[in-house]
């Protein structure tokens, strides 16, 4: 007699749509998954669902109006895009800013870091079942978008740069806020460690899972945390310094084995260093102006001026009317910037009229996600949030 | 391996495909043929420029350059911590230039997307379908001839008459 169980059950291969709105998706991505029982056997990513010609746009707007459209690409982390484009833009106009300038843009992009890295450490915790972290996560979160809604205005849609220095100085004060939120964001990185490192369900959950191996992240152009969880030790703000990065003390934060885990332990530290960077940029933050000689004709007047006086409102038309403005050499642009995610940069090509002729975006949220068909692969299903998070998708970015 | 050293290198073996050297703002930008992409960038990856940085297209239709397209790559060196700009050129009417793929696997998504916004074709390819737009939609937005209005699209989606609408029209 043969027990049903020793018969060999035959199984059909299933075709599952994830997305394009499943609550872990983080955005519009649809994923075409052929599983067998529950193990994916091929996976293929649909994006595009947020294509919004974001590079076309870039040739009909100027320099500095196109700054607002660096916000919508990554909206976790805006103050990076700013930065990364307006870097972009001086490179190729060969300005040079000031050091308070500098210096400010590396506190926000620190901030901003920070804000990403809890929130996605957050929100790969809640997509595997734990809510505790991601609400400790979101709450600062939450205060850093505070800290922000002070310097520039508003919590998401910063466009805190302009070419040639800032929208506005930091206010007065702002450093003792900025210190008592980064006290608040190490208790909080040590609260979600505690929680989560020792965690067997975590560690089962994300050890071995999606690996990559140090070979594959440089073919495939991983960038950013994703590639320094695999042993690659590359970050452009230490290897390749913009912005004055060369004069902060901090350290890179590495991990070898290339998994989920990995990348969350990476992410981790990246945020207690860049609580470092914060303190320093505080600590030795330089008198000065944020905004170059405005007889170079490239930086807006203070708003002050241009609502007060008829001389303010004239030179701002001088700048921003469609047949004056600024003209920069024919030439072209690519800056590199260590972006929360990975290699941001901004590559843009002028022929010499006020609008770029082509602006492109080298986004690493695609790039980094064009390994996931990959990583899945013999996976289970449900390892799909987890890597998906570790991956950090940014819709906004991803499709442009 | 430097960044000259290999340079002169390029100049010296692949004669035939480099059309020019240029540098703006301390970056040196190599201005190749669109067929000999994958033996020049082959050299590279050979001399350390381990890592593809970024891969895109530059329609030069009113900037002027050696053809219409340039198809744009950027290469990294984690070595020598250096960076060099490769412009491959292709012509309007038959813009088809090999595929790198095998080289580095991260340009399979950065192909196709070049495909989709430029309709430069790339040969070798493992699958070269649209990435940004639906696969059935037509013309190729990042040129610079197609309009930025989108007025053909909109125009073009067919209207379902209610009656009012047609009257209000035709007034």
């Amino acid at each position: 007699m043969t027990r049903v169980t020793e018969k060999q059950l035959e199984t059909d291969r299933m075709i599952l749509n994830f997305g394009p709105h499943h609550p872990s998706t983080h955005g519009t991505l649809r994923i075409i998954m052929e599983l067998e029982g529950e193990t994916v056997t091929k996976a293929t990513p649909e994006i595009g669902y947020l294509h919004s010609g974001f590079e076309k746009l870039g040739e009909d707007l100027d320099f500095n109006q196109y700054i607002t459209i660096t916000d919508r690409m990554n909206y976790l982390s805006p103050l990076c895009n700013n930065v990364a484009y307006a870097l972009a833009a001086e490179k190729l106009m060969e300005l040079e800013v000031s050091k308070r300038t500098e210096y400010i843009r590396v506190l926000m992009c620190e901030l901003s870091r920070i804000a990403d890295h809890v929130l996605n450490v957050g929100m790969l915790a809640v997509d595997l079942g734990a809510m505790t972290a991601f609400l400790y996560g979101f709450r600062v979160r939450e205060n850093i978008y505070d800290l922000f809604e002070i310097a520039t205005g508003t919590r998401l849609t910063t466009s805190y740069t302009l070419v040639g220095g800032l929208m506005r100085d930091i206010p007065e004060g702002f450093d003792k806020a900025v210190l008592k939120v980064l006290d608040e964001v190490d208790e909080v990185v040590n609260d979600i460690e505690t929680l989560l490192n020792k965690n067997r369900i975590w560690q089962n959950r994300t050890k071995n899972i999606g690996i990559i191996s140090k070979e594959n992240a440089i073919s495939y152009g991983i960038s950013g945390p994703m590639a320094r969880a695999s042993g690659i030790d590359w970050d452009i703000r230490v290897n390749e310094p913009y912005s004055s990065y060369e004069d902060f003390d901090f350290d890179v934060a590495i991990a070898l084995n290339g998994d989920v885990f990995d990348r969350y332990l990476v992410r981790m530290e990246e945020v207690r260093q860049s609580i470092k960077i914060c303190k320093q940029s505080l600590d030795k933050m330089p008198t000065g102006d944020v905004s170059i000689d405005p007889d170079l004709g490239f930086n807006l007047p203070p708003k002050d001026e241009v609502y007060n006086s008829i001389e303010g409102l004239i030179y701002h038309f001088e700048v921003t009317m469609p047949n004056r403005g600024m003209t920069p050499p024919v030439g072209e642009a690519y800056v590199p910037t260590e972006s929360p995610n990975g290699e941001l940069a901004f590559y843009i090509i002028s022929d010499g009229n006020r609008t770029p002729y082509r602006v492109r975006t080298r986004p690493p949220s695609l790039i980094n996600y064009s390994i996931f068909s990959k990583l899945i692969e013999g996976h289970m299903l449900s390892d799909a949030p987890a890597i998906i998070g570790s991956i950090n998708v940014i819709a906004g970015e991803l499709d442009r | 391996m430097s960044l000259e050293k290999t340079l002169s290198q390029i100049k010296g073996s692949f004669s035939d495909y480099v059309l020019g050297l240029t540098e703006y703002a301390g970056e040196q930008i190599i201005h190749i043929k669109g067929q000999g992409v994958i033996d020049v960038l082959k050299t590279f990856k050979d001399a350390g420029f381990n890592f593809l940085a970024d891969l895109t297209a530059i329609d030069n239709l009113t900037l002027g350059g050696f053809e219409r397209f340039a198809v744009v790559y950027h290469l990294l060196s984690h070595g020598s911590a250096e960076r060099v700009t490769i412009k491959a050129y292709v012509p309007e009417d038959n813009p088809v230039l090999p595929s790198i793929e095998s080289l580095w696997k991260t340009a399979d998504w950065q192909e196709r997307e070049v495909f989709d916004l430029f309709g430069i074709e790339f040969e070798g390819h493992p699958n070269l379908t649209r990435i940004m737009n639906p696969d059935d939609y037509e013309g190729h937005p990042l040129r610079k001839d197609y309009p930025r209005l989108g007025r053909k699209e909109r125009y073009d989606f067919p209207v379902i008459d209610r009656g009012i609408q047609k009257q209000k029209r035709t007034e």
